[in-house]
């Protein structure tokens, strides 16, 4: 009995690496830590009403970056571990199997669990503040799908300790990720673990479109909308087009491997390359995905930050639109050397190049928006300045990429990694900070201490070149991407120490911002005009943080910039020096619901049973989640009005008046 | 950007619903539509192609009931775009690229050698 007990942990928990073993003893601890300090301060019920339980798009938005800072930091120690063993050559730091491991989750923790959740947070927080509503279009699908994503994220994140890692790359090609050639959990993790977080995807997308349709303030047409909205307006038309795809090529894997179905193997009339064709037809969508909010985010911030209109609204939106469409469009870029011909070869180069152009139009528009503004030199600003010559960069060598013949030297190879990170760090990640240190005062009324957001800043910036740069030449020089090691006799040695040195800048820059983070939570630099930045549009016209239901009286929008006129109309001495008392009406919000969290955690007991084939656990938490469906759907209390002396109270009590 | 009192975008808008008679009907035919293939596949009645044909059949089929019995397509509220029918009109766009993509992809696929 004991003995077949040491058996199951044995297997059960990943065992025999000192790396691994030091982080169960850290991961132990600070969940003692954190379940310890929650029972004292007696914080379990706070938490529980005000956060897991919310259906407020803010908080909802809070949690989602609070996960991805977390992710970016396990992303950053995996991208440091690589970054050591590649240091010097015949390093033994990571054994192959180990560096397997670790680039696949790296990957897919930076896109999944990073950039997507990074840019829902976002999403929520901003999007129904730029809009004047309330919330979002349906406020318990938004805390569902973030319990979704988490709890997805959670259960990728646990083939760390429990059954081994994944380690067939970030998108699992097969046949390597097929039942013959990886039998262990691994691969199921990642399955699971991107299959649960990508329904709360799906669901996020068709919220914010629902949202940007029908929840607009009155008189905000389409074209008045601010440029944040509009980019998650075309990012959502994306993901919905795009997710699906990603569901069922997972799911053609799963069944490869659950019920011995022959969709990619090698024999019985598979083909892996279905898989890769499939696999990147949502993978490109992917990355615009992720960088049309960038777009956005640098938009907004050009113009404020520069005292001026955005240059060429117009061709912005028709920019952003074309690019989501062509982005349908150019999949095979990423297999060139796939062997489909030359025809096909041809196609795609010439629809990625065509994405260029949109592109160039928009970086164009940002330069004219500068073009003599009085620019201030603010932290979001100064991450807008550093993104646009290390985006310039990266598209560029993306075009050389693009040349299908050439592209037969530059495939797989260190080239092509130095490029999709110029333009997933120096584009996404930089873009996402620009808009968590220009949101950040909305999202918790004070403002995050500029001297050492400054340090972060030019570490991030510096380390970045010193890393990425090398491996440009590297890449040129024939180093592939995915080796564990290298001889002395490649001569690859001296750009690799560098580009070591350039990883562990970046990963004290992150140190900075913990450490801003936190400097700025104890010494609040506190905001009581609720528009620090003299902003343009309407979530700056409320205090912050924004009370739970946004704005007391739903405003009327007559331009593109609403605040910015008004604040101009009412300078010039247009409006009245005391704006009439506002009328209130009682608002009418959605209530909390601990369905979402619940189900989320039976569908993580499902994905954990499906994980290890135990069906009886997978079918469980399926009638679980079933059950949740169900009580749901008999719930008919789920909202409330805020009557009107409750808005008069607080509203005098945020701003100070009246 | 003045301020305006009515709270008419807030969630609770009309939503035209179906009937329960529409849903009944909806349901039994997506049911048969399930049936068919299944029989014909367990029971091998027909060759390979034939039965390939009626599958692919009757998934298209599907797709048009579930369109208008449960999603709604035909439905609108005042003079509001037809968001969905717009919505459709992408969708069938995106599945003829990645159909038609793929199968000219696969099949020139080992030409370029
Ligand atoms: C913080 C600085 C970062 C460093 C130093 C870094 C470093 C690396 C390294 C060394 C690899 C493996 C190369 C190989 O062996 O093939 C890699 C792969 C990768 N990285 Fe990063 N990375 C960083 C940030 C990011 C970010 C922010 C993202 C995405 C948003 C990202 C996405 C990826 C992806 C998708 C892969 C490919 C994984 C695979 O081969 O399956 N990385 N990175
Ligand atoms: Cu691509």
């Amino acid at each position: 009995m004991l003995e077949k007990i040491k058996d199951f942990a044995s297997d059960f928990f990943v065992t025999g690496d000192p790396l691994i073993y030091g982080a169960d003893v850290s991961i132990g601890l600070a969940m003692i830590a954190i379940v310890v300090g929650l029972t004292y301060f007696k914080k379990w019920g706070w938490l529980w009403r005000n956060y897991l339980t919310t259906v407020d798009h803010k908080k909802i938005g809070i949690m989602y970056i609070l996960a991805s800072i977390l992710m970016l930091f396990r992303g950053g120690v995996d991208a440091i571990m690589m970054r050591t063993q590649l240091a010097f050559p015949n390093l033994e730091f990571l054994h192959p199997e180990h560096y397997n491991q670790v680039f696949t989750t790296h990957g897919v923790v930076m896109i999944l669990f990073m950039a997507m959740p990074f840019m829902f947070g976002l999403f929520n927080i901003v999007v129904p503040l730029q809009l004047g509503a309330r919330d979002v279009a349906y406020p318990f699908l938004n805390a569902l799908s973030f319990w979704l994503f988490f709890l997805g994220a959670m259960l990728f994140n646990l083939s760390f300790v429990i059954g081994g890692s994944p380690d067939a790359g970030w998108l699992s090609y097969p046949p390597l990720s097929e039942l013959q050639f990886n039998p262990g959990p691994g691969q199921n993790f990642y399955i699971w673990g991107i299959q649960i977080s990508g329904i709360g995807s799906l669901a996020t997308g068709i919220n914010f479109i629902v949202t940007i349709i029908k929840m607009r303030a009155p008189g905000m047409t389409f074209m008045k909308m601010p440029m944040f909205t509009w980019s998650v307006f075309a990012t959502c038309v994306i993901i919905i087009f795009a997710f699906p795809i990603l569901t069922v090529t997972l799911a053609l894997l799963f069944i490869d491997r659950f019920a011995g179905a022959h969709f990619f193997t090698l024999d019985g009339g598979g083909n892996p390359m279905m898989y890769i064709n499939l696999i990147w037809m949502w993978g490109h969508p992917e990355v615009y995905i992720v960088i049309l909010p960038a777009f956005g985010i640098f938009s907004e911030i050009v113009s404020v930050f520069s005292r001026k209109k955005l240059f060429g609204y117009t061709s912005m939106v028709f920019a952003m639109l074309i690019i989501a469409f062509v982005s349908f469009f150019t999949w095979a870029h990423h297999f060139f050397t796939m062997g489909s011909g030359a025809d096909v070869n041809a196609f795609f180069a010439l629809s990625t190049m065509l994405i260029a152009i949109p592109t160039g139009v928009k970086i164009f528009n940002w330069l004219f928006t500068m073009y003599r503004g009085r620019i201030r030199f603010d932290l979001p600003m100064l991450w807008t300045i550093g993104f646009i010559p290390c985006f310039i960069i990266g598209g560029m060598t993306g075009v050389l990429l693009s040349v299908a013949p050439a592209d037969f030297q530059y495939h797989n190879s260190y080239f092509l990694i130095a490029h999709f990170h110029q333009v997933l760090i120096g584009g996404v990640v930089f873009g996402y900070f620009a808009g968590m240190y220009y949101w950040w005062p909305k999202m918790f009324g004070f403002k995050l201490n500029e001297t050492l957001g400054r340090w972060a800043f030019w570490f991030w910036n510096i380390g970045f070149y010193v890393c990425f740069m090398p491996q440009y030449l590297l890449g040129l020089m024939g180093m592939t991407r995915r080796i564990s090691t290298f001889d002395w006799d490649t001569g690859w040695g001296p750009l690799n120490v560098v580009s070591t040195m350039g990883a562990y800048l970046m990963g004290v820059a992150f140190l900075f911002q913990v450490l801003q983070i936190a400097y700025s939570i104890k010494h609040r630099e506190v905001d009581t005009t609720g528009d620090i930045w003299d902003a343009h549009t309407l979530e700056w016209s409320i205090p912050s943080p924004a009370p739970e239901y946004n704005f007391a009286v739903v405003p009327v929008v007559d331009s593109r910039d609403p605040l910015w006129v008004e604040k101009q109309r009412r300078a010039a001495g247009k409006l009245p020096k005391n704006p009439p008392k506002p009328v209130y009406a009682p608002i009418h919000m959605p209530k909390n619901s601990s369905i979402p969290i619940i189900m989320s955690t039976f569908f993580f007991i499902a994905g954990f049973g499906f994980v290890f084939l135990w069906t009886w656990m997978a079918v469980l938490g399926l009638i679980g989640v079933a059950g949740c469906m169900i009580a749901r759907s008999f719930q008919y209390d789920t909202d409330y009005y805020i009557p009107v002396e409750e808005i008069e109270k607080t509203e005098a009590s945020i701003r100070g008046t009246v | 950007m003045a301020q305006h009192s009515t709270d008419s975008h807030a969630h609770g808008e009309d939503h035209a619903h179906g009937s329960l008679k529409s849903y009944i009907i909806g349901f039994i035919l997506s049911i048969i539509l399930t049936i068919i293939p299944l029989v014909v596949v367990m029971n091998h009645m027909f060759q390979a192609t034939a039965t390939i044909l009626i599958i692919m059949i009757t998934a298209v089929l599907q797709f048009v009931v579930q369109l208008f019995f449960f999603m709604h397509v035909r439905d609108r509220t005042g003079n509001q775009p037809r968001w969905n029918v717009m919505a459709l009109i992408f969708g069938l766009a995106i599945v003829l690229v990645v159909v038609s993509g793929s199968v000219w992809i696969m099949a020139y696929n080992g030409v370029g050698y």
